[in-house]
């Protein structure tokens, strides 16, 4: 059965003196039946699409609206030539996002994470320290972690722009990235909980609004948003640092401002930016 | 939600919703028929029919009838691909009442003529709800192995189809029943646990009254 809070999920692991990782390992396993190597096996197939999305980026490539495509290769050469403001790694992870997300609106394969709209946040986060040594092996059990944060939020919550806003959405994946990130650098479940509960706080009111209704603007931008997003939130709880709302909570209240969002920003391309004079104009030209 | 529905699937983009969604909505109506498609009109509604051209919503339909599931590569392609192979579309706008934002009428037709008409929805994520087929409304996510049943409306029909999975040992998970007008055709959607053999299939359809068994394997 499937955790409902990320507080049921460490008290069971500090009982039974497991990792998250396990614990949401050996729920899958429960659940769905199977062996635990059928389960590992499946979240490598995930990690092996995320890092092929990221290899077989083609930055010629444009989306059928011709709104996006070309940027993350923009990213890589800006940051190739030094000097970006936020460091090697992260202009890494921009390009990352922005590599994965305009994959998507370009119908390549890529991994839902929760959803196809904020696919690129994972692998931004996770591509870059895989590529700095960390193992394969820890980054699965890193998927484990953060795939037991956004069953929690699909539980308490809701993982779609339709039904929350961006925040459920990039917010969502933006906090599995960030516990995701905790575990790949040794923190407790405890500092776990506080990324997850800081990465959603940060994002919280986050609206869905895209533009003539398509995954492009600006959902790939946002999906940079959500990763940079999930850096700073894991930092934190690895410095220390202390969400005042306990995590579950933090969920609450994504769900109830999800709930009083209006539906014209809940991916009806009503509101925000797809509303605004350039929005609109866009949307007046689709030919289809 | 499993954790693979939250990490996962791998699918070809943009959307869940509007192509993975679409692509398993057209596959699960090619599995209805039952054979290969030579033809299909296709109706598009709501956020289908508005954003569904940027979407590949109406590349991905085609695709899924053609044979794709979500995660291949070609679906961008499936138009080309149609062309090749001599099938024949046509794809319209349509406006349902009262249905689901998501949602696809498909009628295909195969070489012998036989047709099949299903409607369906993508309902989040790339979850998807077959309404209709053939009129008759139905409720099936073909998520878990299924068998979809029609059978003459007669008294006992579904006790000769229930004895013949229990003897088989296969265990029902859900079980629905949907008929049109009395005494004409009814519906059986049975979800079953696991998968199950073309020999339980062959029995159900020497069932009297039993006018066609679909399965269509968890996807």
């Amino acid at each position: 059965m499937a955790y409902r809070s990320l507080q049921e999920i460490i008290e069971f692991c500090e009982q039974e003196n497991k990792a998250f990782w396990e614990a949401i390992l050996e729920d899958d396993v429960s659940e769905r039946g199977g062996a635990k190597a059928d389960s590992v096996g499946k979240m490598q197939t995930m990690w092996q699409a995320m890092r092929d999305a990221g290899e077989n980026y083609d930055g010629n490539l444009r989306s059928k609206s011709n709104l996006s495509g070309g940027d993350g290769a923009k990213m890589q050469e800006y940051s190739a030539a030094g000097g970006t403001i936020g460091g090697e790694f992260m202009a890494e992870v921009i390009a990352e996002a922005l590599k994965t997300g305009e994959s998507n609106a370009c119908m390549k394969k890529i991994v839902a994470a929760p959803t196809a709209g904020a696919c690129g946040v994972l692998p931004a986060v996770l591509l870059p320290m895989y590529r700095r040594g960390v193992s394969e092996e820890k980054i699965i059990e890193a998927l484990y972690v953060a795939a037991g944060i956004g069953q929690v939020i699909a539980a308490r919550a809701f993982i779609s722009g339709a039904a929350g806003g961006c925040q459920a959405e990039v917010g969502s994946a933006s906090s599995m990235a960030a516990g995701a990130l905790v575990h790949l650098r040794g923190g407790s479940h405890k500092q776990i909980l506080h990324a997850v509960a800081m990465a959603m706080k940060m994002l919280l009111g986050l609206v869905c609004d895209p533009v003539a209704g398509l995954v492009e603007v600006p959902c790939i931008k946002r999906n940079v948003g959500g990763a940079v997003n999930a850096i700073a939130a894991a930092d934190m709880a690895l410095a220390g640092i202390e969400s005042v709302i306990p995590a579950d909570e933090v969920i609450d209240a994504m769900k109830e401002v999800g709930m009083n969002m209006a539906p014209a920003y809940r991916e009806t391309a009503r509101g925000g930016l797809a509303r605004t004079k350039t929005g609109r104009k866009i949307t007046a030209g689709m030919k289809w | 939600m499993n954790i693979f529905d939250i990490l996962g699937p791998v699918m070809i983009g943009p959307s869940s919703s509007h192509t993975a969604g679409a692509v398993k909505l057209g596959y699960v109506a090619r599995r209805l028929l039952g054979t290969e498609p030579i033809a299909a009109k296709i109706y598009l509604h709501g956020s289908f029919a508005d954003t569904g051209r940027g979407h590949g919503t109406d590349r991905a339909v085609v695709a899924g009838i053609l044979g794709m599931k979500e995660d291949d590569e070609r679906i961008p392609f499936s138009y080309e691909i149609a062309a090749e192979k001599g099938f024949h579309f046509s794809m319209e706008n349509i406006q349902l009442p009262g249905a689901h934002p998501n949602t696809v009428i498909m009628e295909l037709t195969d070489a012998a003529g036989r047709r099949i008409e299903v409607q369906g929805s993508s309902i989040g994520g790339s979850r998807i709800m077959i309404n209709k087929i053939d009129q008759a409304e139905v409720e099936c996510t073909a998520e878990y192995p299924t068998l979809i049943i029609h059978n003459k409306d007669l008294p006992g029909c579904v006790a000769e189809v229930t004895s013949v999975l229990a003897a088989k040992k296969i265990n029902i998970a859900t079980m629905r029943l949907f008929r049109g007008k009395r005494g004409t055709q009814a519906v059986m959607i049975i979800e079953i646990d696991e998968a199950i053999e073309k020999e339980v299939i062959d029995k159900l359809e020497m069932i009297f009254g039993i006018m066609k068994v679909t399965y269509i394997p968890g996807m």
